[in-house]
């Protein structure tokens, strides 16, 4: 093991204490006895309880949920087949236009998304609530998954499908049974991130949500303004863990996964 | 009893399997293509010879369906296969890369083909077990392509693009990715696998002592024109431009004029003050035109005295030894600069050597060893 030169370890403290100390005081202070969240009274779980007896961060909670898995799932569908269109279909009229148009909203400012989705929805009648959220969700999240999966479509080796087509298969058939099953982990991954984007989305929710459906960021945020509640602390001490055990079980499980192909591709040059 | 030769194209009552009509094709402004007219026999293994770049992929992709001439006609079984898409024609293609279905099982990699035509399940399993015994991978159907050996997948692309019975196999570079000993030993497999099976076989290669092995004839291509189609011996002693002669193998090219000595013989002035070689040549030369002559390393003989009664003998010396184990190759340069190969067998072990570097030496040929080129 290489020993790390007192300047590293400065700069690695520096670095993580800069991410992760916000953090941590929130988690300390979640399990606070005290309702103010400034003062330390001793350790207690009842802001946990209190949580679960709230209906209306509960049902938050709930509608984020759908939200999130809906507008992900049409995210990953509308931004695979972009995906494929523009690295697969060739050159065709305006496919650089296309091309760019697909990556604007990435850099577009989410208060402009959030504002012309709001005149959108108003313009055609459409009630806000859950629908209109997911409709919002799924356009800015698209894009996100149009990127992952291109950047895999890229360097995949366009033998593979023509072997496919040359052993029989449609051009449909050919990406259902072919491609789609190779650049899966890619597509997962753009609907995971299409996920957290709409589970951590605050502006254009605040746009196209109505008084029928709030998000989560939403309550949270509307709450802090009258003060920050030990039960916020508690409910972002939840959401954290969540995370954290979702990235470490994935991170786990592809660490695996390399290590196994690893061994079996050695066995097989061994065994030539 | 006398042993039929495979021999279709001599035979002009033989239809071509595929047949090439002024086929051109451009990528843009570019002619990868360039109006070829070829014919390839049923049964043949034919192989597509030339640097990188020269057309041959091109030719077998517009064969497997994902290109199409731009201009002129493909015939398949005397059918225009222009029209027709690659998932629609009785021609499978093995890939450079394999192209092994990766989240497959070797049986569901070649049973893939199958699957499409919608084959009654113990007709499969009945195909795929006789390509699978083929192969010599009965005991690898389970397994993943990243769990078996190169020269494994190698065998599992050929399974696969064979599965289907297909009237034409491609295989575009098959054995680039196989070291050289296996490689060898895969080229007399693939020969042998094409004639059990009777498949009319395509090799894209730019390997020439591959192409010779394996083919009954070659195409030697350049440029998206082909030079010269025949079979591997013609290639090799009857070329028919310099180019064709230097592709293939070793080459002393000596240029000059000719001149008929009658009797189909010529002399070829090489150098001023130089006595002209004498060759022998169907070709005609009229007196004083331009000619190239082509003459193989190993067809010239190297030696201390003047060899009494050759045809053709001149003086030079050692410039160059290059020792290959197996031959030694001489090169001698000739007083007028020009520099001559000449090859010999080392039949016996090295222990003291005739010559070395810068001693006098004589090389000569027949009149008969060289081929006499004008172009």
């Amino acid at each position: 093991m290489m020993r790390l030169s007192w300047f590293n370890v400065t700069s690695l403290t520096l670095g993580f204490a800069f991410l992760y100390l916000p953090m941590v005081i929130l988690i300390i202070y979640s399990f606070n006895e005290s309702k103010l969240v400034t003062v330390w009274a001793g350790f207690s779980t009842k802001w946990y309880g209190e949580l679960l007896r709230n209906e209306a961060f509960l049902d938050a909670a709930w509608v984020t949920i759908k939200v999130a898995v809906l507008s992900s799932t049409f995210a990953t569908v509308l931004g695979t087949m972009a995906a494929y269109v523009l690295v697969r279909g060739g050159r065709f009229l305006g496919r650089t236009v296309f091309s760019g148009m697909i990556y604007a909203p990435l850099v577009m400012p989410e208060v402009i998304t959030g504002l012309s989705l709001l005149l959108l929805f108003i313009g055609i009648g459409l009630d806000r609530g859950v629908i209109t959220i997911v409709l919002a969700h799924t356009t800015f999240s698209m894009c996100y998954v149009s990127v992952v999966v291109s950047s895999r479509l890229m360097t995949f080796d366009r033998s593979l499908e023509e072997a496919a087509l040359d052993l029989g298969c449609s051009s449909f058939d050919a990406f259902r049974l072919v491609t789609l099953p190779i650049i899966a982990p890619a597509v997962i991954s753009g609907w995971l991130l299409a996920f957290t984007l709409s589970l951590d989305d605050l502006v254009i929710a605040s746009f196209t949500a109505g008084p029928a459906a709030t998000t989560l960021p939403i309550k949270i945020f509307s709450a802090v303004r009258l003060g920050v509640s030990p039960e916020i602390n508690a409910l972002s001490t939840i959401m954290i863990g969540i995370v954290t055990i979702g990235v470490i079980s994935a991170s786990l499980v592809s660490k695996r996964n390399s290590l196994r192909q690893q061994r079996e591709e050695q066995a097989a040059a061994r065994a030539a | 009893m006398t042993q039929t030769v495979f021999a279709p194209w001599d035979d002009p009552n033989e239809k071509p399997l595929i047949r090439f009509q002024n086929v051109t094709k451009r990528f843009g402004a570019f002619t990868a293509i360039d109006d070829l007219t070829l014919d390839i026999f049923e049964r043949e293994f034919f192989a597509l010879l030339g640097p990188s770049g020269c057309g041959k992929t091109t030719m077998m992709r517009m064969l497997a369906g994902f290109e199409t001439p731009s201009a002129g006609t493909i015939e398949l079984a005397g059918q225009d296969i222009a029209a027709v898409p690659p998932n629609k024609r009785a021609v499978n293609m093995m890939f450079q890369s394999y192209a092994l279905f990766p989240h497959l099982s070797v049986y569901d990699n070649i049973a893939f083909g199958l699957r499409r035509d919608n084959m009654p399940k113990a007709d499969l399993d009945a195909r795929v077990a006789e390509m699978l015994k083929l192969t010599r991978l009965e005991k690898f159907a389970r397994r993943k392509p990243h769990q078996i050996s190169g020269g494994q997948r190698q065998r599992v692309a050929l399974a696969r693009s064979l599965a289907k019975a297909p009237k034409l196999l491609l295989l575009d570079e098959p054995l680039g990715a196989l070291d050289a000993k296996l490689r060898q030993a895969t080229q007399f497999e693939l020969m042998d696998i094409q004639e059990k099976t009777g498949t009319t076989f395509v090799i894209v290669t730019h390997d020439q002592e591959e192409a010779m092995t394996v083919a009954s004839r070659v195409a030697v291509m350049d440029e998206g024109r082909v030079m010269q189609v025949a079979t591997p011996e013609r290639i090799y002693e009857a070329p028919d431009s310099v180019y064709v002669a230097d592709f293939i193998g070793d080459v002393n090219i000596v240029s000059g004029t000719a001149r008929p000595a009658g009797d189909g013989m010529f002399h070829v002035s090489w150098a001023d003050g130089a006595a002209p070689f004498a060759a022998a040549s169907e070709r005609v030369f009229s007196d004083g035109q331009a000619c190239h002559l082509a003459i193989r390393p190993e067809k010239i003989a190297i030696s201390e005295e003047r060899p009494p009664g050759a045809d053709n003998a001149v003086t030079g010396k050692v410039l160059d030894i290059a020792y290959l184990g197996n031959l030694s190759t001489y090169h001698v340069e000739l007083p007028g600069g020009q520099i001559i190969k000449a090859q010999t067998a080392n039949t016996r072990r090295i222990s003291r050597r005739s010559f070395t570097w810068e001693d006098p030496v004589w090389v000569s040929w027949t009149a008969t060893a060289g081929v006499l080129l004008d172009q």
